[in-house]
């Protein structure tokens, strides 16, 4: 267990001083935070109604599917996880660390924003008697989105890979996921699409069970699929991990960590169905 | 009476694909030497090292390291071997007092700090290891590779990239090791390196073991040609056609007049008698046994 917390200790540091993974946990989301609370507030005030949340899916996505993966694939190209290897640090260990340490940094920014988005943007609170709703669908969101993170760097041939991949699920989810523009805005047609992405299921168990607001998913079918999604993207990210310089020796890989996006898959495909 | 072997390899294959990195190596290593691995690329030593290490598996044959087996029970192997890895291995941001805490704390052991001060980086416990000079960077891979105190202790290329002055201090610490007990089994290209450290070396050709045995016997087992160099005022030699007894060679190389000899003893005083004789003083006169650098290219050009 010392080890483990060693582990942890040091990963969570080198969070604070690897300049990009700060920017990343931090500066980047609080920063368009601030501008988002500034301006968006006055052009569009249904957005304060959901802006704690948004802003925490938002920070959440960065720290983990631009963030977590690079590190890991940087890690495994220097030869740290043979050195890990030899020295009898456990695979499950180089899995779950970096997975637990972003999420310590995503409670640190999801705190900041809960604290402060109201008093100094007029953004609507979460309903009274809803706190620890709202810490389950933090706590399920984060672990899915670190899942997915930490997979993207198991499965990622190299850094610009992992931008691909992170970009695949982040820039979509940012237009779709009712982040920006509330689902039921979106041409019907897009639903089922916007459902595909973790970040729209998020806001859905936000919306519903912390915000007390309408959702087009219920929110319990929304956070079970997160954790079924984070579940799968965690067993495939220790099944698929390797020490070696090379991403992964097991055969097809990538088609394989597409399973994680699974329960989503079949939410969307529910949701296009009663169309 | 020949100390216990710690390490043995017996019919050791490995393959990569269609490649057949090893073929059938076999070697034991004693406790408390410093047994040499050396050879060009591609001639097998990171595939052995790695193996032996429990990083990679083997294709045949069998691998045994103070009784335990490295591929069917690597978590027992970590605490009796010590790697010091030829490429960095550490995150870059990580201090060296973290580095030192994180591995003692997978090893179970307390934190060595006095390996740290002992290897000159107590100064430098804050700083991050990508901000070390390269020197400074294989000496804390060199102190956490003993800091749990292994039995057997594996060094690929651990002075390669290092300054003179760096050079010999880790020399001067292997030997330190090595007497205090520990078996040390190091993969090198240098061979001053290995002539210098070794007590046993092997050189590996094409996956198979080409030459084995202590430097000396292994350079005395060559050709046998001694090599004498001679400087003199007037350079009398250079243009001389005097056969000189059991020389099969001459050359003029750098104002010296080189001669290989089979038996020094006999050449040596014809040269200078004839130097006297044609009235030239002698400036420098230099007698060199083949070194184990010789020896290896003659091996690996045979071969």
């Amino acid at each position: 267990m010392t080890a483990f917390f060693h582990h942890l200790a040091y990963d969570f540091r080198t969070g604070l001083r690897d300049k990009t993974q700060m920017l990343m946990f931090y500066l980047f989301p609080l920063f368009f935070y601030a501008m988002m609370g500034l301006l968006m507030g006055k052009v569009n005030p249904g957005f304060l109604a959901t802006m704690i949340p948004a802003m925490i899916v938002f920070a959440g996505m960065s720290s983990t599917l631009l963030a977590l993966p690079g590190p890991v694939v940087s890690a495994r190209e220097n030869g740290v996880y043979r050195s890990f290897r030899i020295n009898g640090v456990p695979a499950m260990n180089i899995v779950l660390i970096p997975m637990l340490g972003t999420i310590l940094h995503m409670a640190v920014c999801a705190a900041i924003i809960t604290l402060t988005a109201a008093p100094l943007f007029g953004a609507a609170r979460p309903l009274p008697g809803r706190e620890l709703a709202g810490v389950g669908v933090f706590l399920a969101t984060s672990f899915c989105l670190a899942a997915l993170g930490m997979l993207i760097g198991v499965i990622s041939p190299n850094t610009r890979a992992t931008v691909l991949y992170g970009q695949a699920l982040y820039l979509p989810s940012i237009m779709l996921s009712g982040m920006m523009i509330p689902l039921d805005m979106l041409p019907k047609g897009l639903i089922p699409a916007a459902l595909l992405f973790p970040g729209t299921h998020s806001m859905e168990a936000f919306r519903g069970a912390v915000m007390g607001l309408p959702t087009m998913v219920s929110p319990l079918l929304a956070l079970l699929a997160l954790l079924a999604s984070g579940a799968i993207a965690l067993g495939l990210a220790i099944y698929l991990f390797d020490w070696d310089s090379r991403p992964t020796g097991k055969p097809r890989a990538k088609a394989l960590a597409a399973l994680a996006l699974l329960p989503f898959v079949v939410l969307a495909a529910g949701n296009w169905l009663s169309m | 009476m020949q100390s216990e072997v710690v390490l043995s390899v017996r019919n050791f294959r490995k393959k990569y694909g269609s490649v057949t990195a090893v073929d059938d190596l076999n070697f034991e290593v004693r406790r408390g030497e410093i047994y040499g691995l050396l050879g060009p690329n591609g001639a097998g030593k990171t595939s052995t090292l790695e193996t032996l290490e429990g990083l990679r598996k083997p294709d045949g044959g069998s691998l045994n390291i103070l009784g335990v087996d490295p591929t069917r029970q690597p978590q027992k192997l970590r605490n009796l071997i010590g790697v010091q890895l030829q490429s960095s291995g550490l995150p870059p941001m990580m201090t060296v007092e973290e580095a030192m805490q994180f591995f003692c704390a997978y090893h179970g052991v307390p934190a060595r700090m006095d390996l740290i001060d002992r290897l000159g980086l107590i100064a430098k416990r804050r700083v991050q290891f990508s901000q070390l000079s390269t020197g400074l960077q294989r000496r804390l891979t060199l102190a956490l590779a003993m800091a749990h105190r292994p039995q057997v202790l594996f060094l690929d290329e651990p002075t390669a990239g290092l300054d003179v002055p760096s050079r010999i201090e880790l020399h001067e610490l292997m030997a330190e090791i090595r007497a205090g007990g520990t078996t040390i089994l190091l993969a090198t290209h240098d061979m001053s390196e290995a002539e210098k450290m070794a007590d046993r070396v092997a050189i590996l050709l094409r996956g198979r073991i080409a030459a084995e045995g202590a430097p000396a016997q292994l350079t005395a087992a060559g050709s046998g040609l001694t090599k004498i160099s001679v400087m003199s005022e007037s350079n009398c030699l250079h243009a001389s056609a005097t056969a000189f007894p059991a020389v099969s060679q001459r050359l003029v190389k750098d104002e010296y007049a080189v001669f290989y000899s089979s038996h020094p003893g006999q050449t040596v005083p014809a040269i200078l008698a004839y130097l006297e004789a044609c009235g030239d003083a002698l400036i420098d006169l230099r007698v060199e046994r083949p070194s184990l650098e010789e020896r290896f290219l003659e091996i690996t050009q045979a071969n």
